[in-house]
């Protein structure tokens, strides 16, 4: 203990021994694990806004179809509503919210103009929790029941309507008979979605309103649920798939493929760019200990001769490398948590929103430090690092004494 | 070589840069493992930088001649305002007239119109909202792939005015094959009801979700007559010899242009906006890891340049006890380093050329995100772009950053006393 402390103690010294060239060196470390840190934070903050925009834009956390509406959302693979054991499941506690919606494909005409649009008939009240429309209605008032006569439709596709607030719309879609069913609607409220694809795609309707317009009966075309904790949804799938028997229960992962390609392809990017940094930084680290090492030969000659184990030389050398690994990696934490907290508040992408949209984000995008990668970049870079270190020390402890003193 | 030179390069007073040279290239190789570790530290640096640089250059052309190439070309002349609201009525009069004149353009390879609106799409059994685009049959295979992703039947011959070919998901959606009939119907120009009852020829996979889920495409007369547009177009379609050559036959079709008022020329940035903006913000992305390398290694390797001046003191002090004033021995210091650095970033950027022309030829394979690469319009397999721009790009930059690191130690040397220097250990 005694000895171990000694070494600590000349590691400690060594490495204050010169400053300068320690400094540049933890300039080094904390600027590679900084740079680490905070590029994984961006990508999860991708990641994040990926999948919560998956999950949020109508999908839940997992949904019930008849089987083939996936393939074909029409109104001919329609369900009748959830059934008692189904019903049961969904009254448990770690159902958070859930709903049944009519979605099938639309036309809505304005009197300037036609777009081909999304039609879902919802629950108002039973959309808290379950998905953005109700807190994303921007002028207007949202829907007040299933029976709602209104209709609740994107700023962009009024703006591309020439339509607004008060004025009425046209829906027109399949009814269950094959028939041509379509309906006059006064727009009640426009609503903002994080992505402009959102804007465009749905339009909203109380959900009792679309089952008349459309002659579906009691019949729907999902069921969505969203669960109290994401980690609950295998065990809940289950159960829910045998109750559910004959229809087509799936979660967002199946259901929201590209959200999951997105998350595994930032994972890939985000360790690549460690490997990539910590070589950059490793080549710094073994020149520097080299150096360290080779300056002090004769010390090292001097302490072997008074009697010290080479074992002893390398371990105090690797000591030399932990201290400046563990300040280095202390600084660029520090240093990534301050740049994270200036961001705190997001970044701001709406005057690239288009381009945002392209890779899936939202208009704004909050870095997330996920401490899985604190720690990997951490321990890649201490961990490794010492590793890297192993060389010089081990040059340190070869030398013979005498032929180290007697050098110079 | 004269002998004036060489006298003059051995002169104490006036070194010559040979002199230099000499002492920078021992002094470079006195301590061979601290070199090649420096070296190592470059040229991984630049090979990382010139490999990502040509990835992510191949990358953008990839995906810009993909969402060009599908439907939307290099340029389309448009009526003014058809852009940001696509208006039935927002055409271009006239258009056999205009087309021909954008077709004499020098720089232009290819020119087609097309006339589109938004309209309801039926089957026997299903109705959807779709797009249906009037298109020139002879013409529209050289601006637009859709003719050539055609899975099922064969592309509009030309020869009937009652054909369609519909994109795949809006045929799975009909339940439509080969040989059914389709009705549209949309508004007239007038206002009044226009119909068409077509024969789907084929069904085509341009592998653009948005494409595929609701584009129908008609000869462009039938829908001229159908929607009563008489010889209106709302958009002419251009091809150009290649991406750099847009700007300059822009303005030229503007020239030619120019005596009809009302007609705006839009390049591909201007009409694929998002795709401008995501390759904007995937470059930001890029420049910060790469100046994150960039710094990471110049710290790595200033340490090398300020000992290998530091552990020298007592060498300089012996030089300028000699005379040798503390410029030159500057000066030969920053061409170690100079030297060090143009070695590494050498055989960073050989190498990272090679591997890059390796990528090359053979491309990277996503296999794994073929998927998500379509959405980007981007192939299953990247071909990294190998050229001046990617190759100097990253070099330079590290030249630059590690320059700036060499110059910290050398300015020590003018501080240096040649008596205190001679007594450091």
């Amino acid at each position: 203990m005694a000895r171990l402390a000694l070494l600590l103690r000349l590691a400690r010294r060594s490495v204050l021994r010169n400053r300068r060239r320690t400094l540049i060196i933890l300039v080094a470390i904390s600027v590679a694990l900084w740079a680490m840190i905070f590029f994984a934070a961006l990508t999860r903050g991708w990641e994040n806004d990926v999948v919560h925009n998956a999950i949020f834009t109508l999908t839940g956390h997992l949904q019930v179809h008849a089987p083939g509406y996936r393939d074909d959302p029409s109104v001919d693979h329609s369900m009748k509503p959830p059934n008692a054991t189904v019903a049961q499941l969904l009254a448990g506690t770690e159902v958070a919210a859930w709903g049944t919606r009519v979605r099938v494909p639309a036309v809505v005409m304005s009197e300037h103009d036609t777009a081909g649009v999304t039609l879902v008939g919802i629950d108002p009240a039973a959309e808290r929790g379950l998905s953005f429309i109700a807190d994303a209605v921007h002028t207007g008032r949202y829907l007040d029941s299933p029976d709602d006569r209104g209709i609740l439709i994107g700023r962009a596709l009024a703006d591309r309507l020439g339509t607004g607030v008060g004025k009425r719309v046209v829906v027109m879609s399949q009814a269950a008979d094959h028939s041509v069913a379509d309906r006059g609607f006064r727009v009640v409220g426009l609503f903002e979605g994080d992505r402009e694809a959102t804007e465009m795609a749905y339009v909203f309707v109380g959900r009792r309103t679309a089952m008349t317009m459309l002659k579906l009966g009691s019949r729907v075309s999902e069921l969505a649920v969203m669960l109290r904790d994401r980690r609950q949804l295998p065990a809940f799938l289950a159960r829910l798939r045998t109750a559910a028997s004959g229809l087509d229960v799936q979660p967002w992962t199946t259901l929201e493929p590209m959200a999951q390609a997105m998350v595994a392809l930032g994972q890939a990017w985000i360790w690549m760019f460690f490997v990539v940094m910590y070589v950059a930084m490793a080549f710094g680290l073994v020149n520097t200990m080299l150096m360290a090492v080779m300056e002090r030969t004769r010390e090292f000659g001097m302490l072997q001769a008074l009697g010290m184990r080479p074992r002893l030389i390398l371990i105090q050398v690797v000591f030399e490398s932990c201290f400046l690994l563990a300040a280095g990696a202390a600084a660029g934490i520090g240093l990534a948590a301050g740049t994270l907290s200036l961001l705190h508040g997001g970044i701001n992408l709406s005057i690239l929103a288009q381009g945002a949209e392209m890779w899936g984000m939202g208009k704004v995008i909050y870095p997330a430090a996920a401490v899985v990668d604190v720690i990997g970049a951490t321990a890649l870079v201490v961990v490794l690092g010492v590793f890297s270190s192993l060389y010089p020390a081990w040059r340190a402890a070869r030398r013979v004494p005498i032929e180290a003193i007697t050098r110079n | 070589m004269s002998a004036g030179t060489v006298i003059r390069s051995t002169s104490p007073q006036r070194p010559g840069l040979r002199l230099y040279l000499r002492l920078a290239w021992r002094n470079v190789w006195r301590n061979p493992r601290r070199t090649l570790l420096t070296l190592s530290a470059v040229a991984f640096a630049a090979v990382i930088l010139v490999f990502m640089v040509s990835m992510q250059l191949g990358g953008y052309g990839a995906m810009i001649r993909g969402a060009t190439g599908v439907f939307t070309g290099d340029l389309q002349v448009q009526a003014e305002g058809y852009h940001a609201k696509q208006r039935l009525r927002t055409a271009i009069a006239d258009a056999s007239s205009v087309e021909a004149r954008v077709a004499a353009v020098p720089g232009v390879t290819a020119v087609s119109s097309r006339a589109q609106a938004f309209a309801l799409v039926s089957s026997a059994t299903r109705t959807y909202g779709g797009m249906i685009v009037g298109v020139e049959p002879a013409k529209e295979p050289s601006v637009s792939t859709i003719p050539r992703t055609i899975r099922k039947g064969r592309y509009l011959s030309g020869a009937t005015s009652d054909e369609a070919v519909v994109g795949q998901a809006l045929a799975s959606n009909l339940s439509l094959t080969v040989g059914d009939e389709i009705t549209v119907l949309g508004q007239g120009l007038d206002g009044s009801l226009a119909v068409a009852v077509l024969k789907v020829v084929g069904i085509f996979s341009s592998g653009v979700p948005e494409l595929d889920r609701q584009t129908v495409e008609m000869p462009l007369a039938s829908f001229q007559s159908a929607f009563l547009l008489g010889d209106r177009v709302h958009a002419i379609v251009v091809r150009t010899g290649g991406l750099e050559a847009v700007p300059h036959v822009a303005g030229l079709i503007r020239a030619a242009i120019a005596n009809r008022p009302g007609l705006t020329v839009l390049r591909w940035d201007q009409l694929l906006e998002g795709l401008k903006q995501g390759i904007a913000m995937d470059a930001a992305v890029g420049w910060f890891l790469y100046t994150a390398l960039v710094l990471v290694v110049t710290f790595s390797i200033l340490n090398t340049f300020l000992m290998s001046v530091l552990e020298r003191t007592r060498e300089f002090g012996v030089f300028l006890a000699l005379g040798t004033r503390p410029r030159i021995l500057g000066r030969v210091v920053i061409l170690e380093s100079v030297i060090l650095l143009l070695l590494g970033l050498a055989i960073g950027t050989l190498a990272g050329a090679g591997i890059t022309a390796y990528a090359g030829v053979h491309g990277i394979a996503f296999s794994s995100s073929e998927e998500l690469l379509a959405q980007w319009s981007l192939p299953a397999r990247i071909y990294p772009r190998l050229d001046l721009l990617s190759v100097t790009l990253g070099p330079a930059a590290i030249l630059l950053a590690t320059l700036v690191a060499a110059l910290f130690p050398a300015r020590r040397i003018r501080r240096l006393r040649p008596v205190d220097a001679m007594k450091a250990v």
